[in-house]
């Protein structure tokens, strides 16, 4: 049992490096039979540990008007229910990417993409401030997006070494 | 008058090298320098011939030498070294590879573990003195042990015994004039290391004909599966060892050229007045990384160490499928296949697999004794390039076939 955790969790941090990483290959790498890293895998999916494969995308670098923005929220938490049913009707929406439930100063962090500038401003005041519970919203835009998820969008650290050295 | 290399006096440059100390003329310049030299001139290359992580310097580190820059601390430091990094040291070994410096004397920071194997010998060595170098091994030892004056004696391991030393081959190289074994596992080339049970019968050896060692342990991080067994820590052996290391293959430093020396407060002393009046002290901003690393760089190397175990794992098999004999490196990050089947020699091997199939690596034959008939790939490099190179290795050796057939 505690091998097969081992074995998983060295199985993610393989595809959390590259989710295209072939079976074969990681049973290669990590000296352990094809067979069970399957087994892996099927068990992390069915757990929803591994809850989908996805592709970081620099959209900067495609034709493509979008703009996004970190709103902070306040919210009166509900009776019963705390933060969960706000929660949800915020991030029902497609264009909230993503929610987090925050300490500190605010309640909700929530990404907010749109096409431009006017369509997330029209977010905030026609669907996310007329909630009952929510008491206050702060829009951040983003500039630029430099690293996400450990990922460095400009990477620029070549090889430089000697081709032969002893 | 000295005249420019760059006009071709060939005269003028025969007659300048007549100035040179004939120990320094007769020191045959590295197989490895012409595989650089052929490498350089051509595109597309993948090299197996670095003898250096692919890592950059972990972030943490370079942040708190920039740090120290921004602060002004560009001063020499004390000869053997800033007090915190000894004492740095000296926790580092005892937790890690339970041996136990004094930091006050026993102890001292050099410019990489090259510096310190030259103080090694250059401390010990009387001319004539026999300096006995398991091989295949690192191609510095031979040639600082004729520029101090002593015989390089090569004692020949063999890929049958996964380049392990032998006792009693070392035994039977020995004579009156035998004084310093240079030991070096986990090894470069063959990525050999040594067990304690391996060590049991050396040691017996050193102690018997009364020899000093110089063990370079710059791998010691660098092993898959067991923890590495440092020499001194044998019963009886810290006292005729001094032990070498340095931070450049744990924790990707090499260009820092940060290393140190451990040994009985004689033989440091004897070094330190050789390094104070050559280097001064190692460089003051390679020391604070070097300390950084220390307090702060032990999951990082962790991380690196791991993801060497990986490719270990891929190249081991990859040559392997590929049709060569492949012992299993258990330290370093070399593998270290045999060519012999193919019928060629070494050189020859590693000639036409970078002018046919573009791919670097280093004939084993440069290495010493025992080298011919193998080739050095490192494999940190990444997976993408490893995978690539496996399969040009793998169509040379099978094109190699068919000629052997036609």
């Amino acid at each position: 049992m505690r091998e097969m955790d081992e074995l998983k969790q060295k199985v993610l941090e393989l595809l959390k490096e590259d989710a295209r990483t072939s079976t074969e290959l990681m049973a290669t790498l990590l000296g352990a039979e094809e067979e069970d890293i399957r087994t892996a895998i099927e068990q992390m999916e069915q757990d929803h540990v591994i809850v989908k494969y996805t592709t970081v995308v620099n959209w900067d670098k495609v034709d493509d008007e979008r703009v996004t923005a970190l709103i902070e929220v306040q919210i009166t938490p509900e009776r019963g229910r705390g933060f969960e049913g706000i929660a949800e009707r915020i991030y029902m929406y497609p264009q909230v990417k993503s929610v987090y439930l925050m300490s500190g100063a605010f309640d909700l962090l929530v990404e907010v993409e749109g096409r431009n500038l006017r369509e997330v401003a029209n977010f905030v005041s026609e669907k996310l401030s007329p909630i009952d519970s929510v008491l206050s919203t702060k829009t951040n835009f983003t500039l630029k997006k430099y690293k996400q998820d450990g990922i460095i969008f400009e990477e620029h650290e070549e090889d430089n070494r000697l081709m032969i050295s002893p | 008058m000295i005249t420019n290399k760059s006009q071709h006096s060939g005269d003028a440059e025969k007659s300048m090298k007549s100035y040179l100390a004939p120990l320094v003329q007769q020191i045959q310049p590295s197989g490895i320098r012409k595989f650089f030299d052929l490498a350089a001139g051509s595109k597309d290359i993948i090299s197996l011939g670095v003898g250096e992580p692919d890592f950059k310097t972990p972030w943490h580190v370079r942040e708190a030498c920039v740090y120290s820059l921004e602060r002004g601390f560009t001063g020499y430091t004390s000869n053997a070294g800033m007090p915190e990094l000894r004492e740095g040291i000296a926790q580092y070994l005892h937790s890690r590879f339970a041996v136990d410096y004094n930091p006050a004397n026993e102890i001292i920071a050099t410019v990489g573990g090259s510096e310190a194997i030259d103080l090694a010998l250059r401390a010990l060595i009387s001319p004539g003195d026999e300096i006995l170098i398991p091989e295949p091994c690192y191609i510095s030892y031979s040639p600082i042990t004729a520029i101090g004056g002593g015989v390089p004696v090569g004692i020949e391991t063999f890929g049958e015994n996964q380049f392990k030393l032998d006792a009693a081959d070392l035994e039977a190289k020995i004579t009156p004039r035998s004084k310093i074994l240079i030991l070096c596992y986990p090894s470069n080339p063959t990525g050999a290391i040594m067990s304690r049970e391996d060590w049991e019968p050396i040691a017996r050896v050193v102690e018997k004909h009364d020899l000093i060692v110089i063990s370079d342990e710059i791998y010691a991080e660098l092993t898959y599966g067991s923890n590495h067994v440092s020499f001194p820590s044998l019963p009886g052996m810290k006292d005729r060892t001094i032990l070498v290391s340095g931070f450049s293959k744990a924790f990707a430093m090499t260009g820092w050229r940060m290393g140190y020396a451990c040994g009985h407060p004689d033989l440091i002393a004897a070094m330190l007045k050789i390094h104070q009046y050559t280097v001064m002290c190692a460089p003051s901003m390679g020391q604070v990384a070097a300390l950084e690393a220390l307090s702060n760089g032990m999951e990082e190397k962790d991380r690196m160490v791991e993801s060497y175990n990986q490719r270990r794992r891929l190249i081991i098999k990859g040559l392997r499928d590929a049709g060569l004999e492949c012992h299993e490196p258990q330290g370093a990050f070399y593998a270290f296949p045999s060519i012999r089947a193919t019928g060629l020699t070494s050189d020859e091997f590693a000639q036409r697999l970078l002018f046919e199939y573009k791919v670097a690596a280093v004939p084993g034959s440069v290495f010493g004794l025992g080298g011919e008939g193998y080739l050095r790939c490192s494999y940190a490099t990444s997976v993408t390039q490893l995978n690539e190179a496996i399969e040009r290795i793998g169509a040379f050796v099978r094109k190699l076939e068919q000629e052997r057939r036609g």
